[in-house]
């Protein structure tokens, strides 16, 4: 079989967390104990299980999300990338990322996923600001986070850090000097996400109880939003995507396989994955429960839930979506040979006259405003399809 | 056949909600009309939503036998009738049918705007009226005030009024009694050539159409050929009976019997309520006097949500017409909604009634335009044109003027309240003509506008008054008026759904209000957009909608893929409920909220 040449990655989910945040609405859970040896097992099923399925495929990245990846310890990291090295070609500049949260990681720990590949780490910092901090259930401080990120920089050259941003009682002038304090510690990548209240969350039920005090509203977001753009390309690190800000050449390998719609195998407890097969794409999803995920691998044999092929619609959808997310857009050319229709240009006009779409040939990007209203223009676009 | 001497005919009329379903229920049941095991609370009240809303709509007739204490059997046809104003109409035909009327008053809460009007109405048919005052078993219930109230505020005697619990049973033999002593024989000439009134029809979906009839004079049989004297159509019978309530087949009618009966007559249109119905052969010298039909006097644009639901809608509403001549339908097409119908209604309960069912019954989503009442366009070359739809108003450079609807309106209400009444019916345009007291209680008489009471007049009426208030209306006449079009104009370009007829001096509040809403009801675009209201060109309120600035997801890893594109999938649905003007789209909502006025 011929390796295929769509870009692929592979996603690990690790479910646990040393405690659960007020807005994090990701797949995270606190358990007492985790047998770690029987997790790596269940891993290793499942890369085999799909390797087998997909065919040959050259890994252009790997990336251990969560929950909190940093607490797995480094010979369960190790038995997974042995895994994957032997079932599937790895680039030679292969990005491996482990998302470390500062409370769980010292430079032993460092030094023990490096030695098992890992060759870059996306620190959870959210605030330096210890008051935030708190605010936001973190169990760190800025100190911590700080001398943590010194330790990982004895270890790994690329490091990313994630802040989060329009936070309770956030002014602009305090967010520019937070961002500032960021900037400052010099760092190669970047994510600044505005706090989203989401879903099911503690800050959510907070939320409709009214109780969730000091959010900013739409103005001060807007400005908030575009104070961070501005500085962050004043420090050469411009956005590439909505809320990722990157130095030229240091941008996530991994999540632009994503944006791209590239090929991903999503393994773990609630992950997702899309594969691409015969010219099919197809959507991935394993049980959410992490106690459910590996009875499920370890006894039927495969941790997938449901599998949904996608029409060209969806697929179509898909690169509208998550395209206009980044800033290099989409190829619209490639998205009409997946459906078979002409999008008519004349259509974009509205938005090319509002500033928030740019057009050449087949090329379409939103600009920075574009990106402020992504949703409507997802909207829009997406409506072109049909 | 029956003596005329044995036959009682009667309706029993009453305001809202006073008890007439339920004393007819005793009436049936105390007859052993209907087997103990058949009965159910308000049984005559068969549809659906009279069911759930407890309330009639259509007024029902049923024959009972009564063995009365002097020893006879008397047949009695007693006719329950709807308390609400818009279903008006079906009392007074129904009285026509008849030579009395009981008429309830609740105990507990007096005499009200309707009992008022349907003494009037059976005055007017020269009925004997027996007063009963209902609900005595309510702790609330002043049978002693109430009958104090009848003589001061109606003139009635109601010395001998039948003091009843219609729920418990307490009283009902009086009743009885009271109706074959009290109330008049039928007359008639069994001999005479057949004059039969034609009371009422309605569709039948075994039956085909269902008539029924009052035979004054003659007999109608079984196969005999008749002629109905204002369509000059002629039918063979094919089944005759009575109702009790359902339908027992009876071999003839005699004079002063009400019965029903069918002759493949295609559609409930095809026959005139208070048409004379004679033999073909043999007919009657004159006709009776017969009746105005119904006219509906507010009509509204009903669209489907889906364009694709056109059909089934047009389907529907030709059922929905089969059985109720009162309600006109037209196809219209809106460049806001597409297509659909302009239908007359009764009145608004009549509205909100035909387009539940619509919905329920048919399973179909529609949208309601702003009802309206019908304006007469004087032109200037002597044309004179009925206005159903604000958006068919012509250039006002041919109209000479405009006339509208005026009613005159009863409200009986509580001293307390009369303050906020005559306030609200003073920013309703309406003129006082009379205002009394019987007791604590005021009657206001108002001459109003009928385009300002079909918006939320009743609505506002119960709410200042914490649903104290009573009002009754009749249509008075056309008058002239300083009236004019009001466009709303969204991103600059007219919806014609909302444009409407209003008073020149209330346009500014109208569309200020107006304006206002819709700024809340549409959802933010990527631009702003203007609201205004205009009259013709000349725009008498603004409000601009913000464009969004930010509505963007902060964080989207592979797994979001499917929930983002999931949302797309149900916003793709949402639009769907949204119309389309120009670059803007304006949720359905925004047309039935809009309308709804709040001052
Ligand atoms: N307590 C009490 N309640 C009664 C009595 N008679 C009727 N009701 C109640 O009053 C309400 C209205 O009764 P209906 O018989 O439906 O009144 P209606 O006059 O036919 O009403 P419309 O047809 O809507 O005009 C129902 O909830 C009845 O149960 C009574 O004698 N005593
Ligand atoms: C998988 S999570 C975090 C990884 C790690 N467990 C940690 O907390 O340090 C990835 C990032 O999403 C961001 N995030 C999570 N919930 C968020 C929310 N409700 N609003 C905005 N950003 C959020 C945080 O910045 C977080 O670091
Ligand atoms: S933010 Fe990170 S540490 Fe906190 S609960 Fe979510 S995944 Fe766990
Ligand atoms: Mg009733």
């Amino acid at each position: 079989m011929p390796v295929s040449h769509t870009d692929f990655g592979i996603y690990l989910h690790w479910p646990f967390c040393q405690s659960k945040c007020p807005y994090c609405d990701f797949n995270s859970h606190v358990a007492d104990a985790v047998d770690q040896k029987k997790w790596a097992s269940a891993f290793e099923q499942e890369i085999s299980r799909l390797a087998d399925e997909v065919g040959p495929r050259l890994v252009k990245s790997i990336y251990f999300g969560g929950g909190t990846p940093s607490l797995m310890h480094p010979d369960t990291v190790d038995r997974i990338l042995l895994a994957i090295r032997r079932h599937f070609s790895l680039k030679n500049d292969v990005e491996i990322t482990l998302e470390a949260n500062p409370t769980s990681v010292e430079v032993g720990r460092f030094i023990g996923y490096r030695d098992a590949g890992v060759n870059r780490v996306s620190m959870g910092f959210q605030a330096l600001n210890d008051v935030d901090l708190r605010a936001l259930g973190r169990l760190h401080t800025v100190a911590s986070a700080l001398a943590a990120l010194e330790s990982a920089r004895t270890v790994f050259d690329r490091i990313s850090f994630d802040l989060i941003y329009a936070r309770q009682h956030q002014s602009l002038k305090s967010w520019e000097d937070e961002l500032r304090m960021a900037l400052d510690l010099g760092p190669t990548h970047l994510s600044l996400y505005q706090l989203t209240i989401e879903d099911g969350t503690a800050f959510a039920q907070r939320f409709n109880a009214g109780a969730l005090r000091g959010l900013p509203g739409e103005d001060l977001a807007v400005d908030l939003f575009n104070t961070t753009q501005e500085l962050c390309d004043a420090n050469g690190l411009p956005a590439y995507e909505v809320s990722n800000h990157a130095r030229s050449g240091q941008e996530s390998v991994h999540n632009q396989i994503y944006w791209r719609g590239g090929d991903y195998l999503g393994i773990g407890p609630g992950a997702h994955g899309r594969i691409t097969m015969n010219g099919n794409r197809f959507a991935t999803t394993s049980p959410k429960a992490p106690g459910a995920w590996l009875a499920s691998v370890l006894g039927s044999g495969s941790g997938e839930e449901d599998r949904e092929c996608l029409s060209a619609m969806e697929w179509a959808e898909e690169i509208v979506l998550m395209g206009l997310r980044t800033a290099e857009g989409i190829d619209l050319s490639h998205i009409q040979k997946l459906t078979g229709k002409k999008i008519d240009l004349r259509q974009l006009v509205g938005l090319k006259d509002l500033g928030l779409l740019h057009q050449e040939g087949d090329q379409i990007r939103t600009t920075l405003q574009g990106r402020l209203v992504l949703n409507g223009v997802i909207r829009e676009v997406a409506g072109l399809l049909v | 056949m029956t003596q005329l001497d044995l036959i009682r005919n009667f309706s029993i009329v009453a305001h809202i909600d006073h008890g007439k379903s339920t004393l007819a229920d005793r009436l049936i049941q105390m007859t052993g009309t209907v087997a103990a095991r058949d009965m159910k609370a308000q049984m005559l009240d068969s549809m659906d939503i009279e069911r759930e809303r407890g309330i009639t709509i259509k007024a029902n007739t049923v024959r009972i036998e009564y063995p009365a204490k002097d020893g006879k059997t008397y047949i009695l046809n007693l006719i329950d009738t709807p308390g609400h104003v818009d279903f008006a109409y079906e009392v007074s035909r129904s009285m026509r049918a008849v030579e009395g009327s009981l008429l309830v008053v609740d105990a507990s809460q007096g005499v009200e705007a309707q009992t008022l009007a349907n003494v009037y109405h059976a005055l007017d048919a020269g009925h004997e009226i027996v007063p009963v005052l209902n609900k005595i078993d309510l702790p609330a219930a002043e049978p002693d005030r109430v009958k104090q109230q009848i003589e001061d505020v109606i003139g009635l005697d109601a010395s001998n009024a039948i003091p009843i619990s219609a729920k418990s049973g307490l009283g009902i033999p009086d009743v009885l009694e009271a109706i074959v002593t009290r109330l008049p024989a039928p007359k008639g000439d069994r001999d005479a050539p057949l004059k039969a009134m034609l009371v009422d029809s309605w569709y039948d979906a075994y039956l085909g159409v269902v008539v029924m009839v009052r035979i004054m004079d003659g007999v109608m049989r079984r196969s005999d050929r008749v002629k109905m004297m204002q369509t000059g159509a002629a039918y063979g019978i094919d089944k005759l009976a009575v109702l009790k309530p359902q339908m027992v087949d009876i071999d003839e009618l005699g004079p002063g019997e009400i019965g029903v009966f069918t002759a493949s007559i295609k559609q409930v249109r095809d026959t005139r309520v208070g048409d004379t119905i004679t033999h073909e052969r043999k007919p009657c010298a004159e006709a009776l006097p017969g009746f105005k039909p119904a006219q509906p006097v507010v009509f509204c644009g009903l669209f489907p949500v889906d364009a694709a639901d056109f059909e089934p809608l047009r389907e529907a509403i030709e059922k929905l017409s089969l059985n109720d001549a009162s309600f006109s339908t037209e196809m219209e097409t809106s460049a806001a909604l597409g297509f659909g119908f302009r239908c007359g209604f009764l009145g608004l309960l009549h509205l909100e009634v035909i387009r539940e069912r619509l919905e329920r019954e048919f399973d179909l989503d529609l949208i309601t335009t702003a009802p309206s009442v019908v304006f007469k366009l004087y032109m200037k070359d002597g044309e004179v044109r009925d206005l159903h739809n604000p958006a068919d108003m012509p250039d006002l450079t041919y109209v000479d003027h405009i006339e509208e609807p005026r009613i005159k309106a009863t409200i009986l209400v509580p001293d307390e309240y009369l303050g906020d009444i005559l306030k609200l019916c003073q920013e309703r345009r309406g003129i006082q003509l009379d205002l009394s007291y019987a007791g604590s209680r005021a009657m206001a008489v108002y001459d109003l506008p009928l385009a300002e009471v079909v918006f939320d007049f009743y609505d506002r009426l119960k709410s200042v008054t914490k649903g104290y208030a009573s009002f009754d209306y009749v249509i008075s006449e056309y008058r002239e008026d300083f009236l004019v079009k009001m466009s709303i104009l969204v991103n600059d370009e007219p919806v014609d759904a909302l444009s409407m007829m209003v008073h020149r001096d209330r346009a500014e509040a109208r569309g200020r209000s107006m304006v206002e809403k819709l700024k809340e009801l549409i959802p933010r675009h990527m631009f702003k957009i203007p609201i205004q209201a205009a009259i013709g060109a000349r725009v008498i309120a603004r409000e601009t909608l913000s464009a969004m600035r930010k509505d963007v997801t902060a964080k989207c890893y592979g797994g979001d893929a499917t929930r983002k594109r999931k949302l797309l999938d149900k916003q793709k649905a949402g639009k769907k409920k949204m119309r389309q003007f120009g670059k803007v789209e304006i949720p359905q909502e925004a047309f039935i909220s809009a309308l709804k006025m709040d001052s």
